[in-house]
């Protein structure tokens, strides 16, 4: 009944090829299967946003979704977004602005803001707070987590003027 | 050598005390490159997990781990009975009690661990735990403290002796089977008297409900015995790692040294994680047993269900005052529910933690304080979430007692706090039961405060507002609700504080490299305060090396100096202090090789920033930097090489920061929806260290103060079942429902503190519940509202204006 | 959480999905994006032995606006719903509903259909379809039929969709007059206190049409018919508000949760549902 499934996705660009059975919570396959250990788990219920990947350009929570339904996905976690020598503008602004602070709400918060300033490159305070209302933080009562995202979204918005 | 830095330049270079000095633990978080417990992953590692009981009182008739064993992957079934030959089938709790590692003939409370399922990985484990059969008796549940006191139904039968005798308990005598303890403090008569004499006697009765500290990363372990050499590694979400090895080595019977216990990242902990769980025994246990390594992860169900709840404190209150609004006497009684074991985190001779602060900060000279702790059918824990050692509630009750006073006065709130301050001459002030605070300015932070906000505009407002009401022209109220609150941390000197006979010092030990930069290593654990970033600038600003070259590491029993940990805002206080009073002993020792190398006495050179100059003639000098390398390359006569220090830290005092707070919030009297319009929080921490990190605990502290008053509670129905046992229920505000925060300062340095930090990550969270709940209350003050019990939900303050007959 | 053990399948034809229903009964379930049923499983509250994901099943998308009427695929996501503006335009209701579900993440993944289908009394949409007066699509062994959404909803989780049918539309007619989708919760993510969903059409100062739904105040949506025809008629004045209230509460059977007691539910459920007419009617 619970036969292996032959899965295949690209997860941060690099094709993935694994058998596995179709219960495995996505979360694990990217934490344990993988040793992609930026997105955590919190609530386990969809609450809390700990686990925050992009699926197919959506921000997606990976504790609510099955390796059986991600079969075929293309899948961005924090590690794909920005490493040491290309860093995302939103990972210098978190820092900058005190945006985090025991870090385990951190890699999904920034997975989010990433799509959040996809969808909508210059938000209000009032935008970015519903936009991110699906990421829970502990630590920072997120006044500086929505100031991080206002930098990085005025830092992009410099970048692609000058680009032009 | 000519200097071409100017003093300022080389003062800004070292990134000490008092910048706002960027993180350095950011860069990993915000890459993904974290490590907490759950990121470690050894080979053969197995998985273990609980079957816990469904039922909050019942007896375990049998146990039937046949089925589970045949599950594939599945490898141990493990119970009481295989504990017990082992003596660990109970363990010893942070209060003095006992408590059960896995079901003993009975289950306690509902979540209670009832087997271990070991298995290859998660999901054998998860289906093990399914084919577990336990068959239950169930027994009369008791999920009311007063109630538990009045029953003939024994709760703890191994509490009770031969023909019904109650022994003491770790607190003194009981006085009935479900009873722990009575702790009083102060002078019982003497109050009493005053009390019966005053003018004005104001008397309430409050509740503040169970509630979680809820972490965003529960809790677990990783416990890997290597049967060759003998070493137990323990990794885990600890918040005080010495103490858990020390604790480990105690039940177990493995020598101290042959346990090496490692705090990793930590995803928040407010107190969570203070404790012993039976997770980290079995794990323990099963890693023995098996020889490989053992994972325990909590869910987050288990985690709301089982480990850690805070508060549950039911408080009765007397507050005498003269006609003028002097206060003369306090008293207070608590009915303390502390659910099936007492595992309080409180320091051991404080079963009821500091509680006796409810004084506040007010000069109160006469008052009385008995706490009764009661068993009942709910999970044990009763940490300081966010707060030390149940100062939350003794600030929330006397802020209560205050604005009832101050409507039994027909006074204003503000000005009866005003009135009864401890004033800045006071200090050191010795209070009615029983400490010593060590500093403070109430009325400065006051004045600030009330003008910030514009208080005599904010009651104009509400008085129009309050007409406009009683005129049909709006169904939305305003409460102004304040609060000002001494906390009392740095938990702390040796001679009051210990937790199971371990002195609550702290410590750090310095380690200077040839080529000027450092390791400095604490006995506490950060679990998101950034001390990786602060100590360094404590370092910084005393040894005259950069911060950016000072690596700071806590976590790892093996190389870190003993400590008692981080919680109870303790870290600053002790910690901190043992940092500076450390980088201290490297100065004396590099003053002396700097007058050797710039050939004076040792009393000729002084300490300038980041170097030793010749006194009168500053051009001479030798850079900290020269003076590590001299340290390691010459040999300098009577002065032994190398340069490094350790220092263990007995605080004089606990530290007393202080704070006042004013929040503005609008009503809806028909939904009983609140709207946080406005929160100005001013904290006095003594010495700022870092006011970025400040200002971000102010406002996480905030949030959690929020969350507690507004809603968040740990429910139980009649029979012992959790209500709120997900985040659908368990009340964590999203960034839609907070506020933006104002935060302002003073500064009043602790005397005794070597730098005069006073810590800060929790007089949020103390002084901001109590001020939301003032401001529900308060907007309803004008209508004949006392007191109403949190969470103020929505349905909550609907009641209170429903009862109130605003409805009508 | 970890559920049990189960077979996963991901046909690509509705055929292919109607076979495996019939081939396993009441043991295989349906799946859209999964965020109510993942849940349960993982509670081990739901046993799904056969579980049949239809993301792969053609023709369950898209979002059609036409003369008669809107139809909406049932793998359509709330933020699909969301980001049409030309539905937006016509049926601007399902917008503003759709922004109180849940949260950014959950609705990429939520759809109409499992929203609508699932038969949770805390799920938005099904009150929202009654409103509005929409119809499901069923396929099953025995073909297609239509099933009005003010007929589906039987009891908690209990609808008139058979074991081995499958949703796969929602047609709504195009919606006139004013709108407001009004919902009191605790805090996004949350289910509903009380929420209404008011359509209202005004002809000069009188109200021609008004259609009323109810959620989570009893075990399924409740259509008040009765609360829409107390408006009708009328200048939705005080009066009209009061009779179209009582009409209402004449209607729900809230139960105690953790939102609250029965009573503060219907008082709640009264205010609500005059905001939403009001703001309805200033629509309109």
């Amino acid at each position: 009944m619970s036969r292996k499934m032959h899965i295949t996705m690209t997860v941060n660009g690099k094709e993935e090829e694994f058998l596995a059975e179709p219960r495995e919570l996505l979360i694990y396959t990217l934490r344990e299967r993988l040793n992609i250990t930026g997105p955590h788990i919190g609530c386990e219920t969809s609450h809390c946003g700990a686990c925050t990947v992009t699926i197919g350009g959506k921000s997606v929570k990976a504790c609510t979704m099955f390796v059986a339904q991600a079969d075929g996905a293309d899948i961005t976690t924090i590690e794909g977004i920005g490493g040491p020598d290309d860093l995302h503008p939103l990972q210098t602004a978190f820092k900058e602005h005190h945006g985090l602070q025991c870090g385990y709400c951190t890699p999904g918060m920034i997975t989010r803001a990433t799509k959040l300033l996809e969808e909508n490159p210059n938000p209000t305070e009032e935008e970015i707070r519903f936009g991110m209302a699906g990421n829970l933080c502990r630590c920072t009562g997120y006044q500086n987590i929505v100031k991080s995202i206002q930098a990085a979204a005025a830092e992009m918005a410099a970048a692609k003027e000058a680009a032009e | 050598m000519k200097d071409e830095v100017t003093r300022e330049e080389r003062i800004d270079n070292l990134k000490g005390m008092g910048c706002s000095r960027k993180r350095v633990e950011d860069a990993r978080f915000t890459q993904g490159k974290g490590n907490y417990v759950d990121d470690i992953k050894l080979d053969g590692m197995l998985f273990g997990d609980f079957v816990r009981t469904p039922y909050a009182h019942a007896r375990i008739v049998s146990i039937n781990t046949e089925e589970a064993m045949k599950v594939p992957g599945v490898l141990a079934v493990l119970t009481a009975a295989d504990l017990e030959p082992l003596g660990l089938h109970w363990m010893p709790t942070l209060a003095g009690d006992k408590q059960m590692v896995l079901a003993d003939g009975k289950v306690l409370f509902q979540g209670q661990e009832v087997a271990f399922v070991v298995a290859e990985d998660r999901y054998a484990a998860a289906d093990g735990i399914e084919l577990v059969e336990v068959e239950y008796e169930e027994l009369p549940v008791i999920v009311d403290p007063f109630e538990a006191l009045q029953s003939d139904v024994v709760l703890r039968e191994d509490l009770v002796g031969d023909g019904g005798t109650l022994p003491d308990g770790a607190h003194g005598p009981r006085k009935h089977h479900n009873h722990i303890f009575t702790w009083e403090a102060g002078d019982k008569d003497p109050t009493a008297e005053v009390i019966a004499e005053a003018d004005v006697v104001a008397e309430e009765s409050m509740y503040y409900h169970r509630t979680h500290p809820c972490p965003l990363e529960t809790c677990g372990c990783v416990a890997s015995m290597d049967k060759v050499n003998g070493k137990l590694t323990l990794w885990g979400t600890f918040q005080a790692p010495h103490a858990i090895r020390t604790v480990v080595s105690l039940i177990s019977g493995i020598e101290e040294h042959n346990i090496r216990v490692i705090s990793p990242d930590i995803g928040g902990g407010f107190g969570n994680k203070v404790g012993a769980y039976p997770g980290y025994v079995c794990s323990v246990v099963a890693s023995i047993v098996t020889g490989k390594p053992v994972k325990w992860i909590e869910d987050r169900m288990d985690n709301l269900m089982t480990t850690a709840f805070a508060r549950d404190y039911h408080m009765t209150g007397k507050i005498a005052a003269t006609k003028e609004g002097k206060i003369t006497a306090l008293q207070c009684h608590v009915t303390a529910d502390h659910g099936g074991f007492d595992a309080c985190a409180d320091p051991t001779k404080f079963p009821a933690g500091f509680m006796n602060i409810c004084t506040g900060s007010y000069d109160i000279p006469t008052a009385y304080l008995e706490v009764d702790g009661v068993y009942t059918n709910k999970a044990p824990g009763g940490v300081s979430y966010r707060c030390s050692f149940r100062v939350t509630e003794a600030v929330y009750f006397i802020e209560r007692m205050i604005e009832v006073l101050a409507i039994e006065l027909n006074m204003d709130a503000a000005e009866l706090r005003r009135i009864n301050f401890i004033k800045k001459e006071q200090f050191p002030y010795k209070a009615a039961l029983g400490w010593e605070y060590d500093s403070g300015d109430y009325h400065t932070a006051w004045d600030k405060a009330l003008k910030a906000v514009d208080y005599d505009g904010l009651r104009a407002e509400q008085a129009q507002r309050v007409a406009d009401f009683k005129a049909g022209k709006t169904r939305s109220l305003m409460g102004i609700g304040l609060s000002f609150f001494t906390e009392i941390v740095g938990a702390g000197p040796v001679k009051n504080c210990d937790i199971l006979g371990l002195g609550m010092f702290d410590s750090c030990e310095i380690r200077i490299h040839p080529t000027g930069s450092a390791i400095a290593r604490l006995g506490t654990i950060s679990q998101g305060q950034g001390h990786a970033t602060t100590f360094a600038q404590i370092l910084a600003s005393e040894i005259g090396l950069p911060a950016d070259s000072i690596t700071i590491e806590e976590g790892d029993t093996d190389t870190a100096p003993y400590g008692l940990g981080t919680y109870g805002s303790r870290s600053t206080p002790v910690a901190g202090a043992a940092t500076a009073m450390a980088g201290r002993k490297i100065r004396a020792k590099a003053q002396m090789i700097a007058a050797y190398l710039l050939e004076v006495h040792d009393n000729d050179v002084e300490f300038d920033v980041d170097r030793f100059v010749v006194k009168g003639a500053p051009e001479q000098f030798k850079t900290m930097k020269e003076i590590a390398f001299a340290a390691y390359n010459q040999a300098i006569p009577g002065i032994e090489p190398g340069l490094e220090a350790v220092s263990y830290y007995d605080p004089p005092n606990m530290t007393y920061p202080f704070g006042a707070y004013v929040c503005v919030m609008d009503i809806d009297v028909d939904t009983g929806v609140p709207d946080i319009r406005r929160f100005y929080a001013l904290d006095d921490c003594g010495t700022r260290i870092n006011p970025m990190i400040i200002e971000g605990q102010v406002h996480g502290g905030l949030t959690e103060a929020l969350a507690v008053s507004l809603g968040q509670e740990i429910a139980y129905d009649d029979m012992g079942n959790v209500k709120t046992g997900t985040l659908m229920d368990f009340f964590l505000p999203t960034a839609w429902e907070v506020p933006n925060y104002e935060t302002d300062h003073t500064v009043t340095p602790s005397p005794h503190h070597p730098i005069g930090a006073k810590g800060v990550g929790e007089s949020p969270h103390v002084g901001g519940v109590p001020c939301f709940s003032n401001a529900v209350q308060d907007a309803f003050r004008p209508f004949g509202n006392r007191h109403t019990n949190m969470p103020h939900d929505h349905w909550r303050i609907w009641k209170t204006a429903h009862d109130l007959g605003l409805h009508d | 959480m970890i559920p049990a053990a189960f077979a996963y399948y991901r046909p690509t034809d509705m055929a292919g999905v109607i076979s495996l229903l019939q081939e396993h009964g009441d043991d295989a379930r349906v799946m859209a994006g999964g965020h109510s049923l993942i849940p349960m499983m993982k509670l081990r509250m739901a046993d799904v032995p056969h579980l049949i994901d239809l993301q792969a099943v053609g023709g369950l998308s898209g979002i059609a606006i036409g003369s008669g009427g809107i139809r909406i695929g049932a793998m359509v996501t709330q933020s699909e719903i969301i980001a049409d503006d030309a539905l937006s335009t016509a049926a601007p209701i399902l917008r503003e509903a759709a922004l109180q579900i849940a949260d950014p993440q959950v609705r990429n993944m939520g759809t109409v259909g499992g929203n609508v289908a699932n038969g949770d009394p805390g799920n938005d949409m099904p009150g929202l379809m009654q409103c509005l007066d929409a119809t499901f699509s069923l396929i099953g062994p025995d073909g297609v039929r239509d099933v009005p959404a003010r007929d589906f909803y039987e009891a908690a989780y209990m609808t008139a969709r058979g074991d081995e049918e499958v949703l796969t539309a929602v047609t709504i007619p195009l919606p006139a007059g004013g709108y407001a989708y009004e919902k009191q919760k605790r805090k996004i993510g949350d289910y509903a206190t009380a929420a209404a969903a008011v359509q209202i059409v005004k002809d000069g100062d009188i109200c021609t049409a008004a259609s009323i739904a109810m959620t989570n105040l009893s075990d399924t949506p409740i259509f008040s018919e009765a609360a829409g025809a107390a408006l009708i008629g009328t200048s939705v004045d005080d009066a009209a508000l009061q009779a179209a209230t009582d009409a209402m509460q004449g209607d729900i059977d809230p139960s105690e949760d953790n939102r609250g007691p029965v009573a503060f539910k219907k008082h709640v459920a009264g205010v609500i549902l005059r905001r939403a007419i009001a703001r309805a009617w200033s629509r309109a």
